[in-house]
């Protein structure tokens, strides 16, 4: 951070109305998450009250209970699901992007400039638009309703790809990268011993945010599982269309969905909010 | 790929410069080919991966939209004759209505807010700035179902909390679902709730690559904060501006899951299909009725079609509009 000088310190105070909308902002961001988890935790026909209720009560138990044990939604299945799917999907979107940043940002090869800028370019595609043909060619592969289908098609990602070369760019001295060569290291040794570790930061910070987006996906496991297995997102869906007069029900369900993240989030935040900001820039 | 076992021996006696060992003479033609090959190795389970699942999907959708195609039967060749008949359909017209709508009305107030809210985070003497950006950038860590689910309850008729609170105003309740403009506010609603803090952070960051010095200089001059707002901030601040506008483009056109959760997955997006956006008649049109996926192919190009013009026409407006 810069300093300031004394006199435009006056200048830059930060005045009480500052403060007041940004606290409206956040209390904004938190209240249907917090009114989530008080609904979560009440009977249900507390929802017919007025005032709504304001505080959390005891029956989270017996709603989340009721969610597990529903027939139709699945919910355990999908949290197992989602589990699998988000850890697998993550690890290999952090080692082909690591690897392919690697090649991009440290070795020589024809064509690195134009491959490169192809990558680039998927990025702008919104995926939607293949989604009928990939539904039918997850048919032709016996890959419905199966998790294959979810995860195989985003094990890597050109977002993925993009921001780890850009971080080895910059964080990876090509001194060292001879210095292993010399010392008769294969690619793949200069990669794995040098390259990798250097790359740690930037490893977990799209690690982070795949795990986030894979576990938040909503389209495409919707068209292509069904409710006997679904991912977690599936099976809320399935819940909120069936039940949604059991507000309770439905929302201890959603709190499960929704409490791994925000502790990921209140562990991992500060790197995570760093990671989208540096990538901005960036790009 | 044929290695060196297969040539001949340098001839003996012959003055050669490389007389090496033959076991090195292995290890060091393996690590040319080394580094020669393997990048194109390292990069291939990207394009691999792209190919199969990106690319070909998409060249399929083309095809198909030019054909009858049925998913589980023919195909029969129709050339253009979908995207003449979408031309003509009213419902796919109600979907872009619908979709334009929602997607003017999330995305002006919401990038404002996010100008308004980054304008101030970036104060330099801010305290517990670090709070206020996890506190502002929570909502996107939630699942957009979770998101929709909330919100639906929060905008129900007799017993939501939003109309409750309309209630203390004096504001008689709103059916949320039952009229257009309505339930785009309530969708719009959701999208904002999500997206704000996002865009929030990606305009602060824009603007700390600001040089501070610009500020004081601006300061020296006599200009007060909301002067040095317009004529430092915004101007310098106008690529991360339009990496904004177009990710909002990208996302508010394909808008899905908010009307399809807020309806109880209802594809036709309320009873007068007031809320229908395009990526949902894309899905009735195909994956809900497969006999139809040829022309629902024709929708997905349509609605690509459109990403592609919003988004360069939002180009051509920022660019202009804020030099």
């Amino acid at each position: 951070m810069t300093t300031i000088s004394a006199g435009s310190r006056r200048l830059w105070r930060t005045s009480p109305l500052t403060y007041i909308a940004l606290i409206l902002a956040v209390l904004s961001s938190l209240y249907p998450l917090y009114y989530m988890f008080v609904i979560a935790t009440r009977s249900n026909d507390a929802i017919n009250d007025t005032p709504p209720p304001f505080t959390p009560a005891g029956a989270f138990g017996h709603n989340l209970g009721r969610a597990l044990d529903n027939e139709t939604a699945n919910l355990l299945q999908g949290v197992i699901n989602s589990i699998l799917v988000s850890s697998v999907v993550t690890v290999s979107v952090v080692l082909t992007g690591s690897l392919a940043g690697f090649a991009f940002a440290k070795l020589r090869f024809r064509g690195r400039n134009a491959l490169l800028l192809f990558v680039v370019g998927t990025m702008m595609v919104p995926t939607q638009l293949g989604i009928i043909p990939l539904w039918s060619l997850m048919q032709d592969f016996g890959w419905y309703d199966s998790l294959l289908a979810v995860t195989v098609p985003f094990m890597t990602s050109a977002f993925g790809v993009f921001m780890m070369r850009q971080y080895a760019s910059s964080a990876v001295s090509d001194e060292l990268i001879e210095a292993a060569r010399i010392d008769g290291c294969s690619t793949w040794r200069v990669y794995w011993n040098v390259v990798l570790p250097a790359l740690r930061p930037a490893a977990a910070v799209l690690g982070l945010l795949t795990f986030m987006q894979t576990w938040n996906e909503f389209v495409w496991p919707f068209a292509i599982l069904s409710s006997e297995n679904p991912t977690l997102q599936v099976s809320l869906a399935t819940l909120s269309y069936a039940y949604y007069t059991d507000y309770s029900m439905v929302f201890a369900a959603t709190a499960v969905g929704t409490v791994p993240l925000i502790v990921v989030f209140i562990l991992f935040g500060r790197q995570i909010i760093g990671g989208i900001m540096e990538g901005a820039v960036k790009a | 790929m044929s290695l060196s076992a297969t040539q001949a021996p340098p001839s003996r006696g012959a003055p050669h410069r490389h007389a090496q060992p033959k076991r090195h003479r292995f290890s060091t033609r393996l690590a040319r080919i080394d580094l020669k090959y393997s990048p194109y190795l390292y990069i291939a389970p990207f394009f691999v991966l792209f190919a199969i699942f990106g690319f070909y999907p998409m060249v399929w959708t083309l095809w198909m939209s030019l054909h009858d195609w049925d998913l589980v039967g023919a195909h029969t060749f129709i050339g253009l004759d979908n995207y003449t008949a979408l031309i003509k359909d009213e419902y796919f017209w109600n979907a872009v209505r619908n979709t334009f709508g929602m997607f003017f009305l999330a995305t002006i107030p919401q990038l404002l807010l996010a100008l308004f809210l980054a304008n101030l985070l970036n104060r330099p003497l801010l305290r517990m700035r670090t709070f206020f950006r996890m506190a502002i950038f929570v909502p996107n860590v939630v699942s957009v179902a979770a998101v929709a689910i909330v919100f639906g309850m929060l905008f129900q008729r007799d017993f939501g909390v939003i109309n409750w609170g309309l209630d203390l105003v004096g504001i008689s309740p709103i059916d949320w679902r039952q009229e257009r403009w309505s339930s785009w506010t309530a969708i719009s609603v959701m999208v904002d709730w999500r997206w704000t803090g996002y865009n929030t952070l990606i305009l602060l960051a824009g603007m700390q690559a600001i040089p501070r010095d610009l500020y004081e200089a601006a300061a020296i001059d006599g200009a007060g904060p909301w002067r040095q707002f317009w004529t430092v901030t915004l101007p310098m601040l106008r690529p991360t501006f339009i990496f904004v506008v177009i990710l909002s483009t990208i996302g508010g056109l394909q808008l899905f899951v908010e009307p399809l959760i807020f309806n109880n997955g209802n594809i036709l997006g309320g009873t007068q299909r007031e809320f229908q956006t395009v990526q949902m008649y894309m899905f009735e049109k195909s994956i809900h009725n497969l006999s139809t996926a040829g022309y629902g192919a024709a929708v997905a190009w349509a609605l690509f079609l459109m990403i592609v013009i919003v988004s360069v026409l939002n180009f051509l407006i920022t660019r202009r509009s804020v030099k």
